[in-house]
Formats: structure tokens, sequence, C-alpha cells
């Protein structure tokens, strides 16, 4: 069966659980999505579903794209995602909601490409402790301090940690239990958060490691 | 706020009226202890009120022994809260009773609103 979705993320929230208790939820509007292809071993080599999200204007997509959707007489969609499962138990041209595919209580992985932090420090990005901020220090406090030995090696190792270039980078949330399901809003509730900004895109797919 | 997430947000307590800081209230809490569930009451004067849907609270201080203040912050929206019971408003001219921290006994009567 498959078992991804693709979704808009809408922000976090808090809900009583059945407990009473207040819980931190991330609110994704998880499809509908339709079927576009079915990749199987036979024609493609391996075995996927390709799922299409988010109706827009026919102009907004390639011609490519909207005569492979035409095909089967799709709606122009803005995203097409694979989902790799190996018994897709779908056709081409079905359309694929919340509730057919999760349930209360069961984990997934969430997938989105996180928020960009531009040029950031190591402070930042990879928290390091920075200078000492008195006993004379002036201008050291979010500096990297030192980053190699002496003559020996004489270089920077390849891949050292320093500042660079941070977030905007695919990044998947393991092992989020889904705690809210809402079938007539297309609307998908996980503990904890979810990577990317509000209104982004995020693919959402059974857990891996369970 | 997105419609879709006032869509999740719990159904207001019709037994909580709208509190305003300075009430004095009686606040009904459900607690369970093992399988049995009782009602706790937990009396004092609100202290503030604090955002809104899911995310709204109050904050209720009361003296006890020995003249030890014990303040307490509950989620308006919670199930566990049972029902809230408004003694009496006071007249007051903030928003937060900060000032009722520093106060004990006479000092730290209100005026009642009639």
């Amino acid at each position: 069966m498959l078992k991804g979705l693709i979704g808009k993320k809408i922000g976090m929230t808090q809900i009583f659980d059945e407990n009473g208790v207040a819980v931190p939820v991330t609110l994704i509007e998880a499809g509908p999505c339709y079927v576009t292809q079915v990749r199987t071993v036979e024609s493609e080599g391996y075995s996927a579903v390709q799922l299409g999200f988010d109706e827009i204007k026919p102009k907004r997509i390639t011609s490519g794209e909207l005569g492979h959707l035409r095909k089967n007489n799709l709606p122009p969609l803005r995203f097409l995602r694979e989902f790799r499962t190996s018994n897709p138990e779908v056709a081409t041209g079905d359309k694929v909601t919340v509730g057919q595919v999760f349930a209360n209580g069961i984990r997934v992985d969430v997938t989105g490409i996180s928020k960009g932090k531009g040029f950031a420090g190591g402070v930042k990005r990879y928290h390091f402790h920075g200078g000492p901020k008195t006993h004379g220090q002036s201008d050291r406090e979010r500096g990297p301090g030192s980053r190699s030995s002496t003559t020996t090696p004489g270089r920077v190792f390849k891949g050292s940690r320093g500042p660079g270039h941070m977030g905007d980078d695919r990044v998947t949330s393991q092992n989020l239990k889904v705690v809210l399901i809402d079938a007539d809003r297309n609307l998908l509730g996980v503990l904890g958060a979810v990577p990317g900004p509000k209104g982004g895109l995020v693919l959402v797919n059974e857990a891996r490691k369970q | 706020m997105s419609d879709l997430l006032k869509a999740v947000e719990a159904p207001a307590n019709p037994n909580i009226p709208e509190l305003t800081p300075g009430d004095a209230v009686s606040v009904h809490v459900k607690i369970k202890e093992g399988t049995r569930e009782r009602i706790q009451e937990f009396k004092g004067t609100v202290l503030f009120v604090r955002g809104s849907g899911n995310d709204a609270s109050f904050t209720v201080r009361r003296l006890a022994s020995n003249g030890i203040g014990v303040e307490r912050t509950f989620l308006t929206r919670s199930p566990r809260v049972d029902k809230v019971v408004v003694e009496r408003h006071s007249v007051v001219r903030r928003a937060r009773l900060f000032f009722l921290r520093d106060r004990t006994g006479k000092s730290a009567r209100l005026k009642q609103k009639f």
C-alpha cells in the first residue's frame, strides 16, 4: 500500500490529547494528491508511485508536464514527487487523501526544505562556544578560535566545521507521531516541529525506523 | 491566523465566563487518581489573562498557609478545567496585577466593583 503524501506546512499550534495535556502540533495540509504515474519494475526498473499536488493554472507549468497530466485527464499540478513502494495498490488517475493513507497514532517521517539562514558563523551553525567575554578580550565573542594545528599537518583538514552557508537543505524529521487527522479539511497533525517555512512543501512518508 | 489553524481549536468551555484581572474566582479542576476522577477547587485572585484560542491561559494567586503565595496557571480551553466560578469583580487599573505579589494582609485587598 502507498504510504506517502505531498503536503503544505500550515504552522504550529497546541492541541489537547485524550488526557487533557496540551501537546505541540504541526499542521500539514496533506493532499488531496493525484496518482500521475505508477512506475513498475517491468517498464522503469523499480517500483514507485508518482503523486501530484496543488492545482494551478495551466500556463504556470511547462507544456511537457501539462501533456503528461493531460494524458490521464488530470488537472495541472504544481508539484510532482515520487514515493517508493513495492506494492502500490493504486492506479494512474486515482485521488489519494489523508484518511486513506494515514491513521491516528502511526509514526511518519516528514521531509522539507529548511529555512535558509544565509552565511552563518560557527556559533550559530555548529554551536561553537565562541571566545571569552572578559579577561581582556575585546572582539572575540563569537569567533571560531583556532582551526587547526601548527607545522604538522600545516593545513586545515577538509570537512572541518566553520562558518558558511546554513539552512535551505533537505531535512527529514523522523518518527513523528500522527495525533490529528481531519479528512474533510485534508489536515494532518504531527507531534513536534517540521522543517521549512509556513506554506513550504513537505513530503510525508511512513517512518523508516519504527 | 490561518483558518486551518483555527479549525483544530478546542471548543470553548461554556462554564468559564469571561475573566478579568482582579476577579476572585474558584477554579474547579478535574484530577485523576488512578482510575477515579475527582474535582479540586483552587480559590484565589486572577492576576492576568493572556493568549487566544488553544493558547489562552489565566493565572490565579492565592495565599496558602503561613502566608506563602501560590500561583497557578490554567489553560482556558483545557478539558481538565471543569468550571470557573467568579465570586466577585474588583476595581483594578492595570492588566497584570504583579503588585499583589509584594503585598499581604490589608494592603493586598482590592475594592469590589458593583
